[in-house]
C-alpha cells in the first residue's frame, strides 16, 4: 500500500471534527456534513452487507437524520434529556481506498456514555465512505457496527 | 430445601398482588424472582420463537425458556424441536450462535454429536460405555412444544394443558395479528436486542399501557407526518383493553386497524404513496397494492400473552428475565415471505423509526422502565398501582371484561395469572 500521510491527515482531521461535534451535540452543523443522498447506519447483524433490505438499529437517509437531530434537540424526549454526556475516541484509522472523488476509511472508536451514574462503554468499528468536494469531505455513508450487536445493547439517545 | 423456601417466598409474592395495586418489592426482591422463574417460567406455555425463524431443515436459533438456554431447530423431516442447550455428558452448551444452519451439534468438550432432534448420534472412543448407557438415552432433553398459527411455545410443565386451550381467547386476535403479512405468510424479517436494568414484570405492563404513549413518545409523533400523527392520537378514540383470560389480553388502540382485510377499498394515505408506487412498478396489480398497503402499518392492537410475549402491533416484543433487575428484550420485525421486496422494506423502516435500541420510541421507554427500577427501591413500603379504570368495565362481545383503551385492565389479568401461578401449590 502506497502510504499518503496528506491524505490520512486530512481525513483524521475531518473525523475528529465530526467527532467533536457528535460529543458536544453540534447536530446541526454534524447535518452539514453530509451528502443528500448519504446514509448513516447502525447494522443489526455484523455480517450483514444489505443494509436496505435488512434491519437495521439506524437506517437513516437525509430525511431521518433531521428528525432524529430534531428528536434529540426539541426536549420532547426523556431519555435525550438523560443524556449527560458522551466522549468518543477513535483511533486505527486507515484509508482502505482512495480515488479522485471518494475516500473509504475504516477505524476504531470506543464511545463512553454516563448512564445515570452507570459508565456504559460501545466498542465499535466504523466505516466511512466520504466524498471528495470543493469544500472538503461529505459523508455519503456511516456504518457503525457496534460489539453489542453480537450481544445486547443498552438504549441509545444520542448519535454515534 | 430449596423447594421449601421457593414455594413460601412464591406465597408470600403472591400476597402482594391485590386487586388494584402490587407491592413494589416484586420488582427488586431477588428471592422472588428466583421463584418465579420456578412457578412462573417453568410452569407454563412460553414463546419460544416463530417457525419462520427455522425456514428449513437444519435451520436452529436459540433461545430461552426463563433463564435456561434451549434451541428451536428443524429436522431433515421438517419437523420442529425445542431441545435443553446442555450436552448429556457434562454439561457444556451445544450452541453458541443466535441461529443458522446445521447438520448437527457437536458439543466442543468431548465431541458428543447430536442430531437436529436432539438424539445421540456419536462419541468418540464410545467402547468406554459399553454397558455403561444406551446412546438412545442419552439425548438432549426436548421439551414438550406447540404451534399456534406459526408461533412456537414450549413448556417444562409435562401436564400441561395444550396450547390451544391456553391462548383461548387470545386465538381469534393471533389470527388477525398474522395478517399483516398481506397476504403472504408472516415472516421474521430480523430483530433488535436490548435490555434494561429492571425488572421483568415492568416490560411485561407496558405492552398494555396505552395511558404512557402521548407522554412518553411525545418525539415520536411529532416525527410523524399530521395524518399519521392523528392515528397514533387514540386516547379519546373508540379502543378498549379487553381480559382474555390466563393473563392474557389485547388493548385494541386504532380499532380501524383491527381487520387487516376489511376496508380494503379506503384511498391510500399520503405517506404510503411512494410504497403503492413501488409496488406498481414491481407489477404489483391495484387490488394486492391496496393489500399490501394496509397490511404494511401492521394491527392496530397489542396482543399480550403471558408471561413473554407481546404480539405488538407489527412486530413480536419477546421479554427474558435475566436477574431480578435486569430484562432482556428482542424487537422482531416481520413481514411477508415471497411478498414484493418494497413492502418488506418498508415494513423494515417503519420497525426501525420506532423499535429498538435507536428507535424514536424505545429509548423513551427505557428511560422509563429504568426510572421505575430505580423508584421502586425508595422507602421501606409502597405499592404499584394498576387500578386505573377498576370502576369503568364493560362486558366484551366476547364477555370478557373489558375497560377503556388507557385501563390497567391488561396488567391487572397478568397480575391476575402471576398471582394464581405463584400461589400454585401443584407439583410439575
Ligand atoms: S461435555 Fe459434552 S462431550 Fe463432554
Ligand atoms: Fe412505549
Amino acid at each position: 500500500m502506497q502510504s499518503d500521510t496528506q491524505l490520512l491527515i486530512s481525513v483524521s482531521e475531518f473525523l475528529w471534527y465530526e467527532a467533536d461535534l457528535l460529543d458536544h451535540k453540534s447536530y446541526q452543523e454534524w447535518l452539514q456534513l453530509w451528502t443528500k443522498t448519504g446514509f448513516y447506519i447502525v447494522p443489526a447483524e455484523l455480517d450483514e452487507t444489505d443494509y436496505l433490505n435488512s434491519v437495521n438499529l439506524a437506517m437513516d437517509d437525509d430525511e431521518m437524520r433531521q428528525l432524529r437531530v430534531k428528536r434529540l434537540e426539541n426536549g420532547e424526549s426523556v431519555s435525550a434529556a438523560s443524556v449527560s454526556g458522551t466522549i468518543r475516541m477513535i483511533s486505527r484509522i486507515r484509508i482502505v481506498e482512495s480515488s479522485d472523488d471518494q475516500v473509504k476509511v475504516r477505524l476504531a472508536m470506543t464511545l463512553n456514555e454516563m448512564r445515570h451514574g452507570v459508565l456504559v462503554t460501545y466498542p465499535a468499528e466504523v466505516e466511512y465512505t466520504l466524498n471528495r468536494s470543493a469544500d472538503g469531505f461529505k459523508i455519503e455513508q456511516k456504518v457503525v457496527k457496534l460489539l453489542h450487536t453480537e450481544s445486547y445493547l443498552r438504549t441509545v439517545s444520542f448519535i454515534f | 430445601m430449596l423447594e421449601e423456601n421457593n414455594l413460601s417466598t412464591a406465597c408470600r409474592a403472591a400476597s402482594m398482588v391485590e386487586e388494584g395495586r402490587i407491592h413494589k418489592q416484586l420488582y427488586s426482591d431477588e428471592a422472588i424472582f428466583e421463584a418465579e422463574l420456578d412457578k412462573v417460567f417453568n410452569s407454563t406455555w412460553v414463546f419460544i420463537g416463530h417457525e419462520s425463524e427455522v425456514p428449513e431443515a437444519g435451520s436452529y436459533k436459540t433461545a430461552w425458556v426463563g433463564r435456561q438456554p434451549v434451541i428451536l431447530s428443524r429436522d431433515r423431516k421438517l419437523q420442529l424441536h425445542v431441545l435443553e442447550n446442555r450436552c448429556r455428558h457434562r454439561g457444556a452448551t451445544v450452541c453458541e450462535k443466535r441461529k443458522g444452519k446445521s447438520k448437527s451439534f457437536t458439543c466442543p468438550y468431548h465431541g458428543w454429536g447430536y442430531g437436529l432432534d436432539g438424539s445421540l448420534r456419536g462419541l468418540p472412543k464410545e467402547e468406554e460405555y459399553k454397558g455403561v448407557f444406551a446412546k438412545s438415552d442419552m439425548s438432549l432433553v426436548n421439551l414438550r412444544h406447540e404451534t399456534y398459527n406459526g408461533l412456537v411455545f414450549a413448556t417444562y410443565k409435562k401436564d400441561i394443558e395444550p396450547l390451544e386451550d391456553f391462548l383461548g381467547g387470545a386465538k381469534k386476535w393471533i389470527d388477525l395479528f398474522v395478517k399483516q403479512g398481506g397476504g403472504y405468510p408472516l415472516k421474521v424479517l430480523g430483530e433488535h436486542r436490548f435490555n434494561f436494568p429492571g425488572n421483568w414484570k415492568i416490560q411485561l405492563e407496558n405492552t398494555t399501557d396505552a395511558y404512557h404513549f402521548p407522554i412518553v413518545h411525545k418525539s415520536f409523533i411529532s416525527s410523524l407526518d399530521d395524518q399519521t400523527a392523528d392515528i397514533f392520537d387514540f386516547l379519546d378514540g373508540e379502543g378498549f383493553v379487553e381480559d382474555l383470560g390466563n393473563g392474557h389480553s389485547v388493548m385494541v388502540m386504532i380499532p380501524e386497524l383491527t381487520d387487516l382485510e376489511e376496508n380494503l377499498d379506503e384511498p391510500i394515505p399520503e405517506r404510503f404513496q411512494k410504497l403503492a408506487e413501488e409496488l406498481r412498478q414491481e407489477g404489483v396489480a391495484e387490488p394486492e397494492v391496496k393489500r399490501l398497503v394496509r397490511a404494511a402499518h401492521g394491527t392496530g392492537f397489542n396482543l399480550n400473552l403471558f408471561p413473554n410475549v407481546s404480539c405488538s402491533m407489527a412486530f413480536f416484543r419477546v421479554l427474558r428475565p435475566v436477574s431480578v433487575s435486569e430484562t432482556a428484550i428482542h424487537h422482531v420485525a416481520l413481514g411477508g415471505e415471497g411478498a414484493p421486496e418494497a413492502f418488506n422494506r418498508k415494513r423494515i423502516r417503519l420497525h426501525e423509526h420506532f423499535q429498538g435500541p435507536m428507535g424514536f420510541g424505545t429509548p423513551d421507554d427505557g428511560e422509563a422502565w429504568e426510572r421505575v427500577q430505580k423508584g421502586s427501591i425508595a422507602g421501606p413500603d409502597g405499592w404499584i398501582m394498576v387500578n386505573r379504570g377498576i370502576k369503568n368495565l364493560h362486558q366484551s362481545p366476547d364477555n370478557n371484561p373489558a375497560g377503556e383503551v388507557c385501563s390497567e385492565t391488561g396488567m391487572r389479568a397478568a397480575y391476575q395469572q402471576y398471582k394464581k401461578m405463584m400461589s400454585s401449590t401443584e407439583d410439575k
